[in-house]
């Protein structure tokens, strides 16, 4: 894919706003799903794709490609939304999604998706993944990178930690992992679900290069993704990105944060609308 | 033990020697028994010669899963995870993405208990090509059930995808690595360390995944066993000629998939009482997964099934726990005897 010099990201905030549309059909589709975490993650997932990473989007499986690992299975609607919008997945299989048959399960499984990597939904393993993709591409001799994507409630799993030991250990510095601090678990704010600042400080003396950065800045989130890209120790690399759910649609952003936000039938539309004025404002 | 010159003079001296906890280092074989040293790791060693794309992975237990016989032999291709197993597992599965295929070492209890998530979801629901390798099955430590296994087999013959094996010997553990390498897809298998006896080389064996196979016949009792119990099965067998109680040994060292054709076969012959010995609890483990196979075919001999009973097991010498579980050639003679 053509990478984007920062300072001419109008491309990469249309890709954003695409990937917030896409998912939004989602959900409408299924009248539920994990939105909030979704147009949250957006940002992140459009310097991902359509500036980041390297592939192809008619050969998910090309060799040379950078891997992106979804820890979270439960953001697969993000997922797909960024797939469909790299024409790695169909436009048309959009309204498939979470139905019987669909290759757009509501929670991400490598078999069911092309471009899935792995089979998440139980959390906390994406990074052990990651840490032996990351070991296996520097026996092949590959330049490819491993990019992994987990939650801040991720983080209460000790395997996570496991993982982070390990990859400095290795000194992985094919591994980008990219921790998504929502602030919002299954039981309620991640902090007081499990305290598990300060955050930066910790993954530092694990051994790691971390940016903490607001994931919901493009320009940032493009600055992130070029230093982890090009630091030179050989270290993993963090990117802690601090977001807002349901960023784009402002009536859903301040809405009761939830973990799962709820959006009732007719609002659909109105949250399109909504995201369609933000982006010709 | 304390020699006699420098006992305390309040302590009387031991009449025989006391049967010690075996530590995890402590071989299988009995006194006296012919064994083979590593079998695991110097097959791996064997194979990866030709294998480029094999990796030993373990969980701070190189040492003891034999895998430190690779380890110096391919330095380059030895990875130690740490005392980690869902990251070993992980990893591993990481590594399968890549084409490489992971022989991953821990101990059973870790594998099965520890990190059944991770094995579950990162290896099996994917169907990718790591080996999982595990020391001490069933009960084969005095360690306490910290350490032992009984479980092991029971756990992962529910996981789909997944090859499961239960090797008797070193000779079998030798012909079972190339095997499950020439398997596309996960596999567990029970590994017996160190100096592993040597059995099945007297009875012409050759391991075949997913295959039973006769040892010796006879027309009074059929045991089917798997692992060490094989091994128990031919010296009952041996000891029960002195009583012309004929037993004959089906093992069947691939427990899933398991080869239901043959033990139809054997078990549809008239008159021969079915004995299932395991090295596992009775739940879960080859026993019912042979009764399974009998009640849904319709065929019903007289059957009997000895295992670990479902309670957490003692700390204690092996022999002394064998025969109080009755899993000793002694004890399995005697339950043999009483049953006919």
């Amino acid at each position: 894919m053509e990478t984007n010099p920062i300072g001419h990201n109008v491309d990469l905030a249309e890709r954003a706003y695409r990937v917030r549309r896409n998912a939004l059909l989602m959900g409408e589709v299924q009248g539920q799903g994990y939105i909030g975490q979704a147009l949250d993650i957006a940002d992140v997932l459009a310097v991902a794709y359509f500036h980041a990473m390297r592939y192809r989007p008619e050969d998910p499986h090309w060799e040379e490609r950078d891997r992106f690992l979804l820890s979270n299975g439960h953001y697969a609607i993000a997922l797909y939304a960024a797939l469909i919008e790299a024409g790695i997945v169909p436009e048309e299989e959009l309204e498939t999604y979470g139905s019987d048959g669909s290759r757009l399960p509501m929670s991400g499984m490598a078999a069911y998706t092309p471009g899935m990597e792995m089979s998440g939904g139980s959390l906390g393993l994406g990074l052990s993944i990651a840490v032996g993709m990351g070991l296996g591409l520097k026996r092949k001799g590959s330049s490819s990178r491993v990019y992994t994507l987990f939650s801040d409630g991720e983080l209460d799993e000790g395997s996570v930690w496991e993982a982070i030991m390990s990859a400095a250990h290795w000194k992985l510095d094919n591994l980008i992992g990219i921790i998504d601090v929502n602030n919002q678990q299954a039981d309620g704010p991640s902090t007081q679900v499990m305290a598990f600042e300060p955050l930066v400080d910790k993954l530092e003396a694990f051994g790691w290069f971390v940016q903490r950065i607001d994931g919901n800045d493009m320009d940032a989130v493009i600055a992130a993704f070029d230093a982890a890209k090009t630091h030179a120790e050989p270290k993993p690399r963090m990117i802690v990105c601090d977001t807002r759910m349901g960023c784009g649609v402002p009536f859903l952003e301040a809405r009761e944060k939830n973990h799962f936000i709820r959006v009732d039938a007719d609002e659909w539309q109105l949250a399109l609308e909504a995201l369609a004025a933000g982006r010709n404002a | 033990m304390t020699s006699p010159k420098t006992a305390s003079p309040n302590t009387a001296p031991a009449a025989k020697t006391r049967l010690k906890t075996s530590a995890m280092i402590a071989s299988i074989a009995a006194e006296g028994q012919r064994t083979k040293p590593a079998p695991f790791g110097h097959a791996l060693v064997e194979l990866a010669k030709t294998r480029p794309e094999i990796v030993g992975m373990t969980a701070d237990l190189g040492k003891y899963t034999d895998l430190h016989i690779f380890a110096k032999e391919f330095p380059d291709r030895y990875y130690q995870m740490g005392m980690a197993e869902q990251l070993l597992m992980g990893a591993a599965a990481g590594m399968a993405h890549e084409g490489m295929m992971p022989f991953a070492t821990t101990y059973a209890v870790f594998a099965s208990r520890r990190a059944y998530d991770f094995i579950h979801q990162t290896i099996a629901e994917e169907n990718l090509n790591v080996k999982v390798v595990c020391a001490l099955p069933g009960l084969t430590s005095g360690y306490g059930p910290s350490h032992q296994a009984a479980e092991d087999l029971a756990l992962f013959r529910a996981m789909p995808n997944l090859t499961v094996i239960d090797p008797c010997d070193a000779l079998e553990i030798e012909q079972a690595v190339p095997a499950m390498a020439d398997h596309n897809g996960p596999v567990y298998m029970r590994l017996l360390r160190g100096h592993v006896p040597l059995v099945l080389d007297e009875y012409g064996y050759q391991f075949e995944l997913g295959k039973a196979k006769m040892l010796r016949d006879a027309a009074d009792v059929l045991v089917i066993s798997s692992g060490i119990m094989t091994m128990r099965a031919l010296e009952v067998a041996q000891a029960l000629e002195a009583d012309r109680v004929g037993v004959a040994v089906l093992h069947v060292p691939t427990i899933k998939p398991l080869d239901t054709e043959t033990i139809l076969r054997e078990c549809s012959r008239t008159g021969r009482m079915v004995v299932v010995a395991e090295n596992h609890s009775v739940i879960g483990g080859l026993g019912e997964a042979v009764a399974g196979v009998l009640l849904r075919s319709g065929v019903a001999p007289k059957f009997r099934h000895i295992g670990l009973p479902d309670e957490f097991l003692a700390a204690g010498a092996l022999p002394t726990l064998h025969d109080r579980y009755g899993i000793s050639t002694d004890a399995m003679s005697a339950s043999i005897k009483g049953w006919l």
